[in-house]
């Protein structure tokens, strides 16, 4: 009787099998000269925020900090066990040359229990079989990991981007950041993510940010609209398996601006479009432009809260819902931007600003690299 | 020899309230009232009742009600009473039954199985009276490749769109099926509304050519009254393949609702019923209907939707991808509880399936192959409230049509007579006393009143949800949840039941 009890007793959910809402914390930075910086300065602001985290997800990206193998796509891996990995591997080398890999270095930590096996590879498409796949280059990436995470069970590949790195765990980020060794890695642009999920997911996958190639996610919210733009995107060849909102507004971003060739300031006048009695008040010009792309993808308009950062090679990129229903202020100081959820987050690493301001509502916040600026 | 059928429902009169005023024997076109001088007093002859209720409503000292007729046969769980008259009558007349509106038998209304989502705690919801809440829909294909000009600006490369100021149309209802009035009310609310209203296929009178913005006009499969300034006054032209009240047959018209304007109007003689053929007779194959779909296109220059209506049958999804392939703009799905002016009672009652699986269904079906965008999608067959409204939009629908709704805001009481073309309502009806007594300017507004409550309803759930703009309602199934509903149910409708999480 008792182990009909126990079956009949079911364990909670896990990550991609129930949709899980969260509330967040958010933060970043970037050095638009191009200067880099450690992760330490990421750790101390997220760190302030650290009640709008609640212990069940941390994670970094950073960007600029893979120089010397910058021409190489840097895969970052959990596996659950060494069988896992020999698959995994066998797979990457059957279809990519791995010029380096080695076990990413961490710091033991209290904190953060359960530690995956985390590995990390820096490799370049076989040109036999990439032009065989009759795929560009950055679409038979997408495609090998998405086959990875798939269909290699334990295996789950959690950033795949050129010069950049996501680094997450279960876990405060702060402690997370230690536990990555972040004040080792020098970036010009860092993102950060403190999770608060208000079910127990124990997976590492599903902590923050979501990468996919360079394009990076953190966000703050709980869209509405889930459903809605899930179903539309995944008529495109995406699938979303974790069911976060972070993951189906990444694909969007990338199926704007990599498949439909938007510009940024085009892919927030989609994701979160102006009301139509706002537009009505713009230019002949602009009213021509945002109802043509309202009228274009009305499924991909995103209802509900959300403030995310969007971190890109070259720069980063702060959107709010429509209606502000996330708070999320931004600051610049010299060639330095911040974004975060809170001001004391941007505060408590540099308290002299030269200009601080909450963005309104649908109006993204672009910070590129200066012009001229090679990383 | 002819069998003697116990009325259905009986005329009570309160003789104690009845002031013998006469205003029922005017009313009732059906001759049920009359007066006896002998007797003093008024009688009625409840065998000519339709329970239209006009003599109801109109009674002013109320002394008038319509009850279900307690007579019976036999309790028979195999041989109800009304199955066994419709024997009686068909051995008597030897012909097809006749019905009017949509199906009236208890089969399951999905709509009734579904609750909406709200918001709590984790995200807010939105408050309409404080904030935008945006009904806007755009009709047609939303699909285009991004093109821009020598300065980068984005082309505005897309076919022509219907825009509604909210999700819901009035639906295809023929001048000859209802009243004069009641086209001219439906039009002047749809104009006033921001939406459209949909001729049928009877054509279009010329007095309301001046609402044309407003109007989609219908391309049947008897061609009523389609000419080249019919099709270039509409906002949309409609391809009616099917409805769902008589799927794989065409238009009924009796007779006797073919006044002189209506015969000019639908090019057809005065007096002859008009029956449209099952098929259209160049609609043999998904192929011809391109070609029909392309001449529309042709003759309008390319400047109006094309929608195509069919009717909810078993394989509608793989029949919807094949149009939404054929050039169609808009599908709309007629489902079989959706009304009619007349139908063979047989066809309405057992051909077809729910709107509500039907849309599923093709949704899912032109997501799956990726081309839910290339068209929108319409759904009719009873949409009864806001709630139904909301539902449908969070299965995958663009918008909906209201044909009986609309009806029952101009008066319909749904004795479901219309056939007959006696409707003491001055809906249904071609007789000009009986027209006469639907205002159209107060039919107008009750329209107007309607549609602008239900908009109101459907902003108050849209916000709690936590959603301000429809297009993110569009296809959001995780909004629904099912109740009382198999496995096999939930499955079609792509839904979870209710406890279930996200």
């Amino acid at each position: 009787m008792l182990s009909e009890f126990q079956f009949k007793t079911k364990r909670a959910p896990l990550e991609g099998e129930v949709r899980i809402p969260s509330g967040c914390a958010i933060s970043a930075v970037i050095d638009r000269s191009g200067k880099k910086m450690n992760g330490e300065c990421m750790i101390r602001s997220i760190s302030t925020m650290h009640d709008r985290s609640n212990g069940l997800g941390g994670g970094f990206a950073g960007y600029g900090i893979y120089s010397e193998y910058k021409d190489f796509y840097a895969f970052h891996l959990f596996f659950d066990n060494f069988e896992a990995r020999k698959d995994a591997e066998e797979f990457l080398n059957s279809h990519f040359e791995i010029v380096y890999s080695s076990e990413m270095k961490t710091w033991k930590h209290s904190a953060i229990t359960d530690q995956p096996i985390i590995w990390r590879y820096f490799v370049t498409p076989l040109q036999k079989r990439l032009q065989n796949s009759l795929l560009d280059e950055e679409a038979y990436v997408v495609s090998c990991v998405n086959r990875i995470n798939a269909e290699y069970k334990g295996a789950y590949v959690f950033s795949c981007g050129k010069n950049m790195g996501i680094f997450k765990a279960v876990g405060y980020p702060e402690d997370v950041g230690r536990f990555y060794r972040l004040d080792e890695y020098e970036g010009y642009a860092w993102t950060c993510h403190g999770r608060y999920p208000t079910n127990t997911p124990g997976w590492w996958g599903g902590a923050h940010p979501f990468g996919l190639l360079d394009y990076s996610i953190v966000h703050n919210g709980e869209i509405s609209s889930y459903d809605a733009n899930r179903r539309y995107i995944e008529m495109f060849g995406y699938k979303c398996s974790l069911q976060t909102d972070t993951e189906v507004i990444t694909y969007i971003i990338d199926y704007l601006l990599r498949q439909k060739k938007l510009t940024l300031e085009e892919v927030a006048q989609v994701i979160s479009a102006s009301f139509w009695s706002t537009i009505a008040e713009k230019s002949p010009e602009q009213q021509a432009q945002e109802t043509f792309l309202r009228r274009a993808f009305p499924g991909l308009l995103i209802c509900g809260p959300f403030s995310i950062i969007f971190g890109f090679n070259g720069g980063l990129m702060a959107l709010n819902d429509r209606l502000k229903l996330r708070s999320m202020v931004c600051a610049e100081k010299g060639d330095l931007a911040y974004i975060a959820s809170e001001e004391c987050a941007i505060r408590v690493i540099q308290p002299e600003l030269d200009k601080i301001f909450s963005p309104a509502g649908g109006q993204p916040v672009i910070y590129r690299l200066n012009g001229g600026v090679k990383i | 020899m002819d069998t003697y059928i116990y009325p259905e429902y009986e005329v009570v009169r309160d003789t104690d309230k009845c002031i013998a005023c006469r205003v029922c024997e005017r009313q009732c076109s059906n001759g049920v009232h009359r007066y006896d001088a002998d007797l003093g007093k008024m009688i009625a002859d409840s065998d000519r009742c339709v329970n239209c209720h006009r003599c109801v409503c109109l009674c002013p000292t109320h002394a008038l009600k319509i009850k279900k007729s307690e007579d019976t046969y036999r309790i028979n769980a195999n041989w109800d009473g009304q199955t066994m008259n419709e024997i009686y009558r068909q051995a008597n007349s030897g012909g097809v039954l006749l019905s009017s509106m949509g199906n009236p038998k208890p089969y399951p209304i999905y709509w009734d199985k579904m609750f909406i989502n709200a918001s709590q705690v984790t995200n807010p919801s939105i408050d309409p009276l404080r904030e935008p809440m945006e009904t806007v829909v755009y009709l047609g294909k939303h699909t285009v490749d991004i093109e821009r000009d020598a300065n980068g600006k984005i082309k505005n490369n897309l076919p022509p769109q219907l825009r509604l100021s909210m999700p819901i149309m009035f639906s295809a209802m023929s001048y000859g099926s209802i009243s004069y009035n009641a086209h001219a009310s439906l039009a002047r609310a749809a104009e006033e509304l921001g939406i459209y209203y949909n001729t049928g296929e009877g054509g279009l009178h010329r007095d309301f050519y001046r609402y044309g913005k407003n109007t989609i006009v219908q391309v049947a499969s008897g061609r009523f009254g389609v000419h080249k300034d019919y099709l270039d006054t509409a906002a949309a032209i409609e391809i009616k393949m099917g409805q769902g009240a008589k799927p794989g047959i065409g238009g009924h018209l009796p007779g006797k609702k073919i006044s002189v304007e209506v015969s000019a109007t639908r090019m057809i003689p005065q007096g002859v019923d008009a029956i449209s053929p099952a098929p259209h007779h160049d609609i043999y194959s998904i192929e011809d209907l391109r070609q029909l779909i392309y001449t529309l296109k042709e003759a309008t220059a390319y400047q109006k939707p094309v929608i195509v209506k069919i009717a909810a049958v078993h394989n509608v999804a793989a029949i919807a991808s094949g149009v939404a392939r054929s050039g169609a703009d808009i599908i709309a799905i007629d489902g079989f509880r959706g009304g009619t002016g007349a139908a063979p009672t047989r066809i309405r009652d057992n051909v077809g399936i729910p709107i509500e699986l039907a849309l599923a269904q093709v949704d899912e079906r032109l997501r799956q192959e990726s081309i839910r965008d290339n068209v929108s999608v319409v759904v009719a067959g009873s949409v009864r409230s806001s709630a139904d409204v909301v539902k449908a939009i969070c299965l995958g629908a663009d918008a909906v049509y209201i044909g009986t709704a609309a009806l029952l805001a101009l008066g319909c009481h749904l004795c479901r007579s219309c056939h007959t073309g006696k409707c003491n309502w001055g809906i249904a009806t071609q007789d000009k006393e009986l027209v006469k007594r639907l205002n159209p300017d107060i039919g107008a507004k009750r329209l107007v009143n309607l549609m602008h409550a239900w908009n109101h309803e459907i902003q108050e759930m849209m916000g709690g949800m936590g959603i301000n703009s429809i297009e993110s309602m569009r296809g959001n199934r995780l909004m629904l949840r099912g109740i009382g509903l198999t496995e096999k149910e939930l499955e079609v409708l792509g839904i979870h039941h209710a406890g279930e999480a996200m």
